[in-house]
């Protein structure tokens, strides 16, 4: 009975722990909030340096650890700089007489003080040069390129040294490499075309993968949480599907009814059905890329989140509780990182099977 | 009567939780009964959910 008691105290004091450092200092706490909050704004945007982190000095100076990347600006000709120039964007960047300020994460022309003008719905109305610098996104995209050049090649080199048996990490992802070919590219595409297609099936998926697992490491980078890589990457399945698509694909979408029907039973309902089956073409696509950004952002956004909970709580509770919460939903993150990138290639696979089908029209007639 | 475009959202996320797991469901029954044919069932089950959870994260994209 002694027992019992005292078990029910300490869990009563558990639980009201959280609520005793919530109760003390109330401004304190919705100003950690909306740090929080901008931390987790900024790690999901792509960035013109690679910092790794940045602390405050005790003169209260902030002192970012990272490398500065290079600016490239088109403005009446080509303008270079380091990203240094900005200083996180607490100064104004001078190069050959013009000036460059960031501003919510863009870089606008401006006066040698850095004024910002803004319209009348706090749009700045600056001059925003064509940006083509290597931000932090686009090391990532290189890095990872760079990866898998070697990787493969490895691969395929390991190949024809050692009579058609893989070596070193080969072993490793030669039965990735078949489980694309086996059980996605020839299911879906079919025995005859699945060659044209595995170039592009096995380079997104790869790709997709290191990039969501790079997402998760300390480097603090979101490359495939960032709409701009994932429209690419459905841009290219869109091209690839209606650049190969045969004619019996265009014919399933501007004639989807065939000989069943006599024109003037068609004509009512292609009002309808074209347009669908044109939406079709497009929606396909989009749904990729939304889904693949939607899926890395907000796996970001509730990981940052519970390692914030730890600075919220500000008790002995909060870090294991938000070390534990965080801890699996890394676990997790890792086979969606994996999943999202099966996801969007078999996806892929499906469509370009859609698009290279050839029915055989003498089999249809006898079936209907 | 203006209804919010964040209820709106919610009740978009509410049928795709349904969907998502009526194939889960479904999906299960399958593999119960044909177990040999599980990684079939897997994939059509995967790729099914995946269609659908695109809705979701269109509806939540349009919100926010």
């Amino acid at each position: 009975m002694q027992r019992k008691l005292s078990l029910k105290a300490s869990l009563l004091f558990i639980f009201l722990i959280p609520f005793m450092s919530m109760a003390g200092g109330d401004t304190p706490k919705t100003d950690k909030k909306s740090e929080i909050k901008a931390y987790i704004q900024h790690h999901l945007q792509d960035s013109y340096d690679f910092s790794l982190f940045s602390y405050t000095t005790e003169d209260g100076s902030h002192k970012y650890v990272g490398a500065p990347l290079p600016v490239i600006l088109w403005d009446n000709g080509l303008v270079v700089f380091a990203s240094s120039k900005f200083h996180h964007g607490e100064t104004v960047a001078e190069v050959d007489g013009n000036f460059y300020k960031l501003y919510h994460n863009k870089i606008y022309k401006t006066d040698a003080l850095g004024t910002i003008n803004y319209d009348d719905h706090q749009h700045p109305t600056n001059l925003k040069p064509l940006d083509l610098s290597i931000t932090k996104g686009v090391v990532m995209i290189l890095i990872t390129a760079l990866l898998m050049f070697f990787l493969f090649r490895g691969l395929a080199r390991s190949y024809a040294q050692n009579k058609g048996i893989a070596t070193g990490t080969g072993r490793f992802f030669e039965p990735i490499v078949l489980y694309i070919r086996d059980d996605i590219a020839i299911p879906n595409i079919g025995q005859k075309k699945h060659m044209r297609y595995m170039p592009f099936l096995l380079t997104v998926f790869f790709f997709v993968w290191f990039l969501n697992i790079f997402g998760l490491t300390p480097l603090g980078v979101n490359v495939t949480g960032n709409i701009a890589v994932t429209t690419a990457l459905a841009i290219m399945t869109f091209l690839i599907t209606n650049f190969t698509g045969t004619k019996d694909y265009w014919k399933h979408i501007f004639d989807p009814l065939g000989d069943s029907m006599p024109w003037y039973g068609k004509v009512p309902l292609y009002i309808i059905l074209i347009p669908i089956e044109v939406l079709g073409v497009f929606i396909k696509p989009f749904s990729l890329l939304i889904r693949l950004y939607a899926n890395m952002q907000a796996g970001h956004i509730v990981l940052m989140s519970l390692i914030g909970l730890m600075f919220i709580f500000k008790s002995w509770l909060g870090s294991p509780l938000s070390f534990g919460l965080a801890f699996a939903i890394s676990l997790i993150e890792i086979l969606v990182a994996l999943l999202q990138a099966y996801i969007f290639t078999m996806l892929s696979a499906l469509y370009f099977g859609f698009a290279s089908e050839e029915h055989d029209h003498h089999d249809e007639a006898h079936a209907h | 009567m203006e209804i919010p475009v964040m209820v709106g959202a919610g009740l978009v996320v509410i049928g795709v939780g349904l969907g998502i797991g009526r194939i889960g469901g479904s999906a299960m029954d399958a593999i119960a009964r044909q177990p040999e044919s599980y990684g079939k069932i897997q994939t059509a089950m995967l790729i099914a959910a995946a269609l659908i959870e695109g809705i979701g994260f269109a509806a939540l994209f349009a919100v926010s």
